[in-house]
């Protein structure tokens, strides 16, 4: 689904990919792990396009289409979903309009009608049950007042309604107690599909141990450094990232 | 909300001005040029008693002797007031007995704005009187409100039935001699909207008018008067459309409200007279005199939407007289292109306890200047007054400004005064959030300066409501890039 | 129009012109000039007529007094006596220049054409003043005091400053204003201060004059490339005090601190104008005044931003808030934003009130008493803006001067 060609990327002329490698497949969980400054939100941020960052090498396929060629919007309607770390405020417009609006955008570009008014909203009721949002929450400008737990739990919310092909979460977990942590993994547990796959871009192993993934990567300097399975994070939450700094270090001088 | 963007789109085939179309009707329209002479033949062919012309008259020897105001933030060519016709009223064979009796071109314009009056009688209850150049055409659900005392006529009629009235509130807020083009609007009005609601009655439908400049180089000189008597409640809402034209058409009306004792008026106001071309060609000068005059318990609001014209110089206005009595102004503005806005309020604390509430949302774009002025003062008499403004302002382009200039005065060390202003660039973070979830760039700003504007948009009613938000969208159409 | 000229030429009759070209200049420029009046809309809330109404004369010198000097502070120290310089402490370091300005050495004018009636009077006819200059990275350990005394009975004391921070220089600056008690007395000051490419000023004004006292002061601070300046204005008596603050910041990475702390009672009447002209991108900008207003005393503030165009990422950020404490007190505010770039940050805020009930009481519940219970709201109120006046000394000096005119401890 998704192929990651020795990708360089970097911002404001800051090199922070130096050749990332990866090959995601429907059905497939990644973790990508690392380091803080070791480039994984800018992986996420790439994928998703954001356009600060400068691509200066390498390709990103996505069902083998150039998905670096695609405007970011035109990356979400493809099926490609970011949960945001910091999931953006924006006042006055109401989460369910939001909502809707993008829907009937992807909608439009798959040739479907815009989904009439009631079965969204039997959708809506589906949906944010499964990530328990508050009813109030549904109806409140987008973000604005939410706590923490409540902007993560209406992304994967957001994510439940858009129905991606590829979810990249980003540091979802940060910031989340024990309950939230539960609630957002079940929702992206319920939502995985053989047809879909997921990347969790997470600092800490925590959330491995509710959203338990087929591979976890190891990000350092921009590079995947390691690639292993689940057992890889719970080595990595054991001996910190100190200890993959000092194998590195071994391999470089040896 | 019943609306979506995508009901827009549809209703929007091109960028051009929607309402740029002219109705070809047989017009009265006067020879160009403003003299003693011009006033009396305005007088005389609406038929009015000599204490109004006499009124005319004395304006205009005041207007004489005043200059064009140069304070505003915002540069134009004056308007040459001896190439202006001062009277356009479409030709009518007779009196109208009912709508059906209307020139039907005047109803297909009617149509094409989006207010027939017969589908807005029978569906939404708004009662409309229609006012297009100069003359109040069509005026309906008149006998309904004639049930509960309520009068809602055109000026002219108001003139000829209620003379008592007009004579006691006329020039009572916005004295002649208040402006350049308060005095001229007194000299020269060829018509407007009258409103009075009796003691203690609530007035069961928004009342409505629409202006429109029609005719090529007429100026649009309307006076709306509304008096809520004590106790009574009325809204009223304005909407303004102008074809498009190739020279500056001037637009100065004069507005007052009169709120006596715990009486409330609510008046609306979208606007979208043409704003010019994207060279700056064209557009109407929008030169308004509105305020109004509150007595005790009275409360004011003032909402408006103003996307279009190529000038405005408008400040909607309170004067807090009576204690307790409450003032509000709600607004947004949009300027694109070369548009340049300067607006906002005043409210006077002169009674105790009073409030007033400003929410000013500036939106620029393209080469546009958009400048919030207001004045907050604290009268020494005004115990407990309390003010509150918030006025924001938001840049889309590089090459447009946004300016804020409040006047905060305090006479009083009981008063609690407090102004926050911001500017910002529309939120990137924003914008980039919307895309990710799959909605382009052109939707996502108008979703998000909906949002930005939502505080003001949600004091409209219901109808209005979804117009402005279409309106908002429609102006910053292609603004983005 | 031919009576206001009138009143302008029996002003300026009796001032003796100076005698360079940028006298005769000044006074050319004079002719083209009038005085503010309620239509001029700088002046809005200032009337001079009481001003320009008297027959004022520039006086000749009094003695010095030891005890203007700030306590234990070690200094350069400088003195003016109405207007003229009379002490003059030559720094030991030979990077820096104390000297006396010639009325040859002004700058103003090559800089921006200014047109400011006050400004000109002292161009035309002032006999020279003070000339302040950093060589390049000269760090100045001391700060530089300068006192200024003033006699009541009609002086009019013209005083001329120019301040020149080159590449990397760094200076402290404060500044005191002191008068007689009796009589009335006019100081027509006017500063240019160039802060060039890394230098750094700090300035600290102490306005102490008496209340008959008319003080008109005009800084021109013009700010190059990463330059930091800062000035905190406190005034703490004098009549008629006009404060303009013009700060041109033509560079990127600067950053501008301007801060004014006004406590006022009797008929006093303080309006502080600034300007901060953003010119350049990538510069912050930030200004804090706060005032307390009592008997019939009436504050003005007028703070303008200007952001031209391309001067991309800006901060700016302006805050005014007033405290009126009496029926007959006044305040004007009008903070203004003149912006034409779009990725900038700028916003103000302005309040006029007075104390939070609910704090007093708090206080008083805890066994405080009224008068105390004020004085510290008071002495909290006005510390958000000292606590920008980082010299120990200067800001016990500030304290005493507080005790003596409100009898406050703080």
């Amino acid at each position: 689904m998704l192929r990651i060609n020795d990708l360089h990327a970097s911002i404001e002329g800051k090199k922070i990919l130096n050749g990332i490698t990866l090959e995601v497949n429907a059905g497939e969980i990644h973790a990508i792990m690392g380091p803080n400054g070791s480039g994984k939100s800018t992986l996420a941020s790439v994928i998703a396009g954001k356009e600060e960052y400068e691509i200066e090498s390498g390709e990103i396929l996505f069902n083998n289409e150039e998905l670096t060629e695609l405007k970011p919007e035109e990356r979400a309607r493809e099926g490609v979903f970011l949960a945001f770390q910091y999931p953006v405020e924006i006042p006055g417009v109401s989460n369910i309009n939001f909502l809707r609006t993008a829907l009937n955008e992807k909608r439009a570009h798959q040739g479907l009608d815009p989904m009439a008014a009631k079965e969204f909203l039997a959708l809506v009721k589906e949906k944010a049950a499964l990530v328990q949002l508050d009813d109030k929450l549904k109806n409140r400008s987008v973000n604005e007042g939410f706590s923490g737990g409540e902007k993560k739990r209406n992304e994967i919310f957001q994510m439940a309604m858009l129905n991606p092909k590829l979810a990249v979460l980003d540091e979802t977990d940060s910031g989340l107690d024990i309950d939230a942590l539960r609630i957002v993994a079940h929702g992206v547990n319920t939502l995985k599909s053989a047809e879909n796959a997921t990347i969790v871009v997470t600092h800490y192993q925590r959330l491995l141990d509710y959203i338990v993934p087929d591979f976890v990567h190891v990000l350092y300097n921009g590079k995947i450094v390691k690639t292993g399975s689940k057992e890889l994070a719970l080595e990595l939450e054991e001996k910190g990232y100190d200890w993959i700094k000092q194998e590195l270090g071994e391999e470089i001088q040896a | 909300m019943a609306y979506t963007e995508d009901d827009l789109k549809e209703e929007l085939k091109s960028k051009e001005y929607e309402f740029g179309f002219t109705t070809d009707i047989e017009s009265d329209k006067i020879s160009i040029g403003l003299t003693e002479d011009t006033i009396r033949l305005i007088s005389e062919k609406k038929n009015e008693p000599d204490w109004l012309l006499a009124y005319r008259l004395k304006a205009f020897n005041v207007w004489q002797a005043m200059h064009e105001p140069e304070w505003a933030h915002v540069k134009y060519n004056k308007p040459d007031f001896q190439a202006i016709s001062y009277y356009a009223a479409p030709k009518q064979k007779k009196v109208l007995e009912s709508l059906d009796e209307v020139d039907p071109e005047l109803r297909k314009t009617m149509e094409k704005l989006g207010i027939s009056l017969e589908e807005q009688k029978r569906l939404s209850g708004v009662a409309v009187d229609f006012v297009m150049d100069s003359v109040s055409v069509a005026t309906s659900f008149k006998e309904k409100l004639g049930e509960l005392g309520i009068i809602f006529c055109s000026f002219g009629e108001a003139v000829q039935n209620h003379p008592d009235l007009i004579k006691k509130y006329m020039g009572s807020v916005v004295p002649m001699t208040d402006n350049f083009y308060a005095a001229l609007n007194s000299a020269v009005f060829t018509d407007g909207s009258f409103c009075y609601i009796p003691k203690g009655v609530r007035c069961p439908m928004e009342l409505s008018t629409y202006f429109r400049i029609n005719e090529s180089g007429t100026g649009q000189f309307e006076r709306t008067l509304v008096v809520a008597d004590k106790g009574s409640y009325c809204s009223y809402l304005e909407g303004c459309t102008a074809p498009q034209r190739d020279e500056n058409q001037l637009h100065a009306a004069v507005v007052e409200l009169i709120a006596l004792d715990d009486a409330e008026i609510k008046y609306s106001t979208v606007q979208n007279w043409y704003p010019g071309d994207d060279k700056g060609i064209g557009g109407v000068f929008n030169f308004v005199t509105k305020r109004g005059l509150c007595e005790k318990n009275a409360k004011i609001s003032w909402t408006q939407v103003e996307t279009g014209s190529a000038v405005t110089w408008k400040y909607p206005s309170c004067i807090l007289k009576g204690d307790n009595s409450i003032g509000e102004f709600y607004s947004v503005a949009v300027t694109n292109n070369f548009q340049q806005a300067d607006t906002g309020t005043k409210m006077l604390h002169i009674g105790k306890n009073t409030r007033s509430t400003i929410i000013s949302k500036g939106i620029s774009a393209g080469k546009s200047q958009n400048s919030y002025r207001g004045l907050v003062k604290i009268g020494k008499n005004a115990q407990n007054a309390r003010n509150f403004s918030q006025c924001d302002s938001l840049l889309m382009s590089d090459r447009c400004g946004a300016h804020t200039f409040p006047y905060i005065e305090c006479d009083n060390p009981t008063a609690k005064v407090e102004h926050e202003a911001t500017t910002s660039k529309i939120g990137e973070d924003q914008i980039f959030y919307c895309l990710q979830r799959g909605i382009d760039e052109e939707k996502a700003i108008g979703l998000i300066v909906n949002g930005y504007a939502k505080e003001v948009l949600n004091k409209l009613p219901m109808e209005f409501a979804v117009e402005a938000q279409k309106l908002l969208e429609i102006s910053l159409e292609g603004s983005v890039g | 129009m031919g009576e206001a000229l009138t009143k302008k030429n029996r002003f300026l009759s009796s001032l003796t012109e100076g005698n360079s070209t940028h006298s005769y200049a000044a006074l050319k420029e004079l002719e083209h000039l009038d005085f503010p009046n309620r239509k001029t809309e700088d002046w809005r809330y200032t009337r001079v007529a009481p001003l320009i109404n008297k027959l004022l004369r520039q006086s000749a010198v009094r003695p010095e007094t030891e005890n203007f000097y700030i306590p234990q502070l070690q200094s350069h120290k400088i003195v003016f006596s109405n207007g003229n310089l009379i002490k003059n402490e030559v720094a030991d370091n030979n990077r820096i220049t104390i000297k006396k300005l010639e009325t040859s050495d002004l700058l103003l004018n090559s800089q921006a054409s200014i047109d400011e009636i006050f400004t000109t009077i002292n161009t035309a006819y002032t006999h020279g003043g003070i000339y302040i200059h950093l060589d390049k990275n000269t760090i100045l350990e001391k700060p530089i005091e300068i006192i200024h005394l003033i006699d009541g009975q009609n002086t009019f004391a013209q005083i001329r400053k120019l301040i020149v921070l080159e590449q990397g220089a760094e200076a402290q600056i404060v500044e005191g204003y002191y008068s007689s008690e009796t009589g009335l007395s006019f100081t027509n000051a006017v500063s240019e201060i160039i802060v060039k490419d890394n230098a750094k000023l700090h300035l600290d004004k102490i306005q102490f004059e008496s209340e008959e006292h008319w003080h008109i002061n005009s800084e021109y601070v013009y700010q190059e490339s990463n330059s930091n300046f800062t000035i905190n204005t406190i005034t703490l008596n004098g009549g008629t005090v006009r404060n303009g603050l013009n700060i041109s910041v033509d560079g990127n990475n600067c950053e501008t601190n301007l801060n004014g702390l006004y406590l006022l009672k009797g008929k006093q009447h303080v309006d502080n104008h600034t300007k901060v002209d953003h010119k350049q991108p990538h510069c912050t900008s930030s200004e804090l005044y706060k005032g307390m207003i009592d008997d019939q005393a009436t504050g003005v503030f007028n703070g303008k931003v200007f952001v031209r165009e391309d001067a991309q990422k800006i901060e700016a950020f302006q805050q005014n808030s007033n405290i009126l404490l009496s029926e007959n007190a006044s305040m004007n505010a009008k903070p203004e934003l003149e912006i034409y770039a779009d990725d900038v940050k700028c916003s103000h805020g302005s309040t006029t009130g007075q104390f939070d009930d609910e704090a007093l009481f708090y206080l008083k519940s805890r066994g405080i008493s009224e008068k105390n219970a004020h004085a510290l709201m008071a002495a909290g109120f006005a510390e958000d803006v000292l606590v920008n006046v980082t010299n120990e000394f200067i800001k016990l000096h500030i304290n005493k001067l507080l005790k003596e005119r409100f009898n406050w401890e703080l």
